[in-house]
């Protein structure tokens, strides 16, 4: 990867650079085998990026997803993987204002495309209304999958005000509510393993100003 | 991931012609399609990406049903107006599936060419014939909960995974193609997927390059529509078993199942016992059912979920 990686010192970078080192003791004989027999790698192409309102241009492997472009090219590192296979949710991201995973979505897909990380939501000084009530209400306890939830929660309420239907909608006819049913049902493609649901069922209550 | 090249079709015969380049594919939301690659199940040589195709509209057709465009999403399908008035079976399947993320990224045109989710599709480590042809079937003797029951073969037991598709069949959909000549052509939804036999790598009856335009409904069919789902979890799994139908006051209807064969499965011939209630359909609709030790309680669910259908039907 042509991009350096520059993280001030920390406790995951001294595990990252010292997982790297041993792995770097071992590798050198099979790395030399395996690079005559890999296919060498595609070029590098354009693409811009509105990330938090201000525009990127980068060159990227066309194998890079939107995901690790946010982390590793742009270090926007609250955007989390999980699973990387779109089954936890923790990369949801807000693409011209629609939640996707952003772990299955190739940078190249997104050109010109108009990106909301949770950096972008609030600030610590100034929090989005959702991250003050998760705050609120203990929405989390590691805090890996919040992002995800925070940006996925943001959606939802917004998802819920368009009237987009839900699997639990008794009448696909009528505008949904933002009923404590409706957002467990929706933001059932968000996975908190510490197992905050109710907390964040809560959170989301309020800022819907609903009942969870 | 295996290293490819990506390009953004400017029109979709252009789409085609590209698609005809050995290791070449087709990339739509690909939610489906980048999982199956970082675990090389899928190894494209070469993207062709068809979102600027303009094939993300609906619209009325002359014969007064819907043309809905290939690109158009999952969520922006199942939140129109008229397929949740005329067509809401459609709807309902569509918000039973996946998650409010996924639903946003995922197209109809790459719904209805989801791959399987057969455990042993996705283990490279396992003999399918369907990721790699002549290599056996490790699902067959192996663990097949989820597996088909009927219309399986020796080679595969492999299911569709969507539920968008059963409401596709039972609604008597039309997908719509271009080919890397130009020429278009309509295919009957019951004509689209195939069943394994001894080639459960071949999964449509599309031909090389040909590029998926549209899926168009016909006029409403009127009745009540319902999509019941069964599965391990409340929302974000799988169907073990679920039933699309679309039930009319005097008891008559149709009905498609998923989550029992490697496509929709609906037998039209036992739509005709729709009155006599659900035993009676799925004795013709499963007459033909296969199961293993593991999934056989299916055909008792299909009958179960397809009664609750109905009730569900005459109540509302």
């Amino acid at each position: 990867m042509a991009d350096s990686i520059e993280f001030t010192v920390s406790r995951r970078g001294m595990i990252v650079g010292g997982a790297a080192t041993a792995m770097a003791a071992s590798a050198p004989a099979e790395a030399q085998t395996r690079k005559s027999t890999m296919p060498a790698d595609p070029p590098a192409m354009p693409v811009t990026l509105k990330v938090n309102g201000k525009a990127h241009a980068l060159s990227l492997d066309p194998r890079t997803t939107l995901l690790d472009t946010l982390r590793e090219h742009l270090h926007l590192t609250g955007t989390k993987k999980g699973c990387d296979h779109g089954q936890c949710g923790a990369c949801t991201v807000l693409v011209n204002g629609q939640r996707i995973n952003s772990c299955l979505s190739l940078a190249l897909q997104h050109d010109g495309d108009s990106i909301t990380t949770i950096e972008g939501l609030g600030t610590p000084d100034k929090l989005h209304p959702m991250q003050a009530a998760f705050v609120r209400h203990d929405g989390y306890q590691c805090g890996y999958c919040t992002p995800g939830q925070i940006c996925s929660a943001v959606a939802v309420l917004d998802e819920i005000k368009r009237g987009v239907p839900s699997h639990v909608q008794a009448d696909l006819n009528a505008r949904p509510q933002a009923s404590g049913i409706e957002m467990r049902e929706r933001m059932s493609g968000n996975i908190c393993r510490c197992g905050a649901y109710s907390n964040i069922a809560d959170a989301m209550a309020e800022v819907a100003g609903a009942k969870a | 991931m295996k290293p490819f090249t990506y390009e953004r079709a400017r029109d979709a015969v252009a789409a085609a012609r590209a698609a005809t380049r050995p290791g070449a594919k087709f990339l739509a939301g690909g939610t489906n399609l980048l999982d199956l690659m970082k675990i090389e199940v899928e190894t494209p040589t070469h993207l062709i990406d068809v979102q600027d195709l303009k094939l993300d509209r609906i619209e009325k057709t002359r014969e007064g049903g819907l043309r809905i465009g290939a690109f158009v999403t999952n969520t922006a399908l199942a939140a129109d107006e008229r397929v949740r008035r005329d067509y809401g079976v459609l709807s309902r399947a569509i918000v039973a599936g996946a998650s409010g993320q996924l639903r946003n990224k995922a197209t109809t045109a790459g719904n209805l060419l989801q791959r399987t989710r057969c455990p042993y599709f996705y283990d490279t480590n396992m003999a399918c014939n369907k990721r790699k042809p002549g290599s056996g079937c490790s699902a067959i003797g192996g663990y097949s909960r989820q597996l088909a029951v009927v219309g399986s073969s020796d080679h595969c037991i492999a299911t569709n995974p969507s539920d968008m598709n059963v409401a596709m069949r039972v609604l008597d959909a039309v997908v719509e193609t271009v080919n890397p000549e130009g020429r278009t052509r309509a295919i009957p939804i019951a004509a689209f997927h195939r069943l394994p036999g001894n080639t459960p790598h071949i999964e449509t009856t599309l031909e090389p390059g040909e590029l998926i335009t549209a899926v168009t409904l016909p006029r409403p069919a009127g009745g009540t529509h319902v999509y019941e789902k069964v599965r391990d979890r409340a929302s974000y799994a799988f169907a073990l078993v679920s039933v699309a139908a679309v039930v009319q006051k005097d008891g008559s209807g149709r009905v498609a199942v998923g989550g029992v064969a490697h496509k929709p499965w609906r037998v039209e011939a036992a739509e005709a016992a729709m009155p006599n209630g659900a035993k009676a359909v799925t004795a013709t609709l499963l007459a033909d059912a296969r199961p293993t030790g593991d999934n056989e309680f299916k055909v008792p669910l299909v009958e179960r979920t397809l009664a609750a259908a109905i009730s569900q039907a005459r109540t509302a």
